[in-house]
């Protein structure tokens, strides 16, 4: 374990994840996060979801996969509009302070091929690979954060204890290794196979919600 | 687009518009309802015919600051952008600046290059400062209704703005605040930085800031050529 991936993964790394709740500002208004225990399972659900996704298109990227290629597969697994641009613009963000902290040509390239932002899993991917970590390493940032975030939202939402919002991680950890671990192989299964290897899982709810959250006119998070 | 230099600008790390022109970046901070807004929209009819304005703001959870100056009018629609800041203002302007920072550039790629781009801080609290990779000079907004000891008590707002606005001083008969007191404990805390009394939505106007902000534009288009 690096300590360039404590960096990456920690919340104080100004890439723009504050101001997102990973859908949990929905989940709270529509009474299905409600305390510590549905808080779990909705970053469990959350997890296995759009988590694995984002982790197995991180290790493929991590793993020197063509990005552009990576990026197409990330919209095709993102059905809605506003999630799509949430994460081309945190994608975006994330490079803006990748480059300053690892300097890369790879992400000079990907900054200059997408201008408006490539999907955040894939520019976190070539971060990990910018700072030297490996593929498994870029899959376990991808699941961890896909449950963090809600964690951490939730404690400013409802003021739930943050103690308690730990222990939901920490409980986690298990499934979030064991997922970025799967994440992992899909990745290197699509080395040979093309992108059509890596999962595709979806979470409908968490598209529908999404999609009617950013049609709120009065919220505290982006998404 | 380019890289800002990195010895010159260290500290910035943004794709600016092509051409090397870069408007200056002011950051307005203070408490909450100190008048920030209201010194962004006096700020805007004062200096828009002379400058090319944007402003983006960062609301703690709706777009009112932002709607407030639409409905005022103070600039096209497109020169206002609002920032979403999950509810921490102080970190979406010192912490982690990225959000904001894309604000000032779909600014600058929507509607051209601008000469001053204000940035409004959601009202937070004494201790929270722009950081210096977003904005090139800070202003501290507070009121003499808050409290004539504001200025005593100091923190980071207070002494380390370049300028440091005292608001609201129609309102210092009606809550009995000393402004010649404010103004000394100012002086000591600021180390000879400027602070200004104003009364921006009454009579006296925003005349003192707008003079501070156009003396900075003139250092900062001295300081390109
Ligand atoms: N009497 C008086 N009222 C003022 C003055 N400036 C602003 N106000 C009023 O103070 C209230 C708050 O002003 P804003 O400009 O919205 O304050 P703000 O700092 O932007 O507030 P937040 O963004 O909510 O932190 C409004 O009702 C203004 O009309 C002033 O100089 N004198
Ligand atoms: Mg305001």
């Amino acid at each position: 374990m690096s300590a360039a991936l404590l960096l990456l993964t920690d919340g104080r790394f100004p890439a723009g994840g504050h101001a997102h709740s990973g859908g949990a500002e929905a989940a709270v208004a529509e009474g299905r996060i409600t305390g510590a225990a549905t808080l779990a399972e909705f970053c469990r659900g959350r997890l296995h979801t759009t988590g694995l996704v984002a982790a197995a298109l991180a290790a493929a990227a991590a793993a020197g996969a063509d990005l552009l290629a990576l990026d197409d597969a990330a919209d095709a697994r993102t059905p809605s509009p506003a999630l799509r641009t949430v994460s081309r613009r945190l994608g975006r963000q994330l490079l803006r302070a990748a480059r300053a902290a690892w300097p890369a040509a790879v992400l000079d390239q990907l900054a200059a091929d997408r201008p408006r932002g490539a999907h955040q899993p894939v520019v976190l991917g070539a971060t990990a690979r910018a700072a030297g970590l490996t593929p498994l390493d870029a899959a376990r940032a991808a699941a961890y954060e896909s449950a963090g975030s809600p964690a951490t939202a939730t404690v400013r939402l409802l003021g739930l204890d943050p103690f308690q919002a730990a222990a939901v991680l920490a409980r986690l950890a298990p499934e979030v290794d064991a997922v970025a671990d799967a994440a992992t192989a899909a990745a290197h299964r699509a080395r040979t196979e093309g992108t059509g290897a890596l999962p595709a899982a979806s979470a409908p709810l968490l598209d529908v919600s999404a999609e009617r959250h950013a049609a709120w006119p009065t919220r505290l998070f982006t998404s | 687009m380019h890289q800002d230099h990195p010895e010159i600008f260290p500290q910035r790390h943004t794709m600016s518009v092509p051409g090397g022109h870069r408007a200056l970046r002011v950051g307005l901070g203070g408490p909450v309802g100190s008048g920030k807004t209201a010194t962004v929209a006096a700020l805007c009819r004062t200096l828009r015919d002379e400058v090319s304005i944007g402003v983006v703001t960062n609301d703690i959870y709706t777009r009112e600051d932002a709607d407030f100056l639409l409905r005022q009018a103070v600039l096209a629609p497109d020169r206002i952008v609002a920032v979403e800041t999950g509810a921490c203002p102080h970190t979406a302007i010192r912490d982690d600046i990225s959000a904001n920072l894309e604000a000032v550039e779909e600014l600058e790629e929507r509607v051209g290059p601008l000469d001053l781009v204000l940035l409004e801080s959601g009202g937070d609290n004494l201790t929270a400062t722009f950081s210096k990779g977003l904005v090139d000079v800070q202003m501290f907004v507070i009121d003499v209704a808050g409290g004539d000891d504001i200025p005593r008590k100091g923190g980071p707002g207070v002494t380390m703005s370049d300028l440091l606005v005292v608001n609201k001083v129609d309102l210092a008969v009606h809550v009995g605040a000393d402004l010649d007191r404010m103004a000394a404990d100012a002086a000591a805390q600021r180390g000879g930085l400027p602070t200004v009394f104003t009364s921006v939505a009454r009579g006296q106007g925003v005349a003192p800031v707008a003079d501070w902000i156009r003396e900075r534009l003139a250092e900062s288009t001295a300081g390109a050529a």
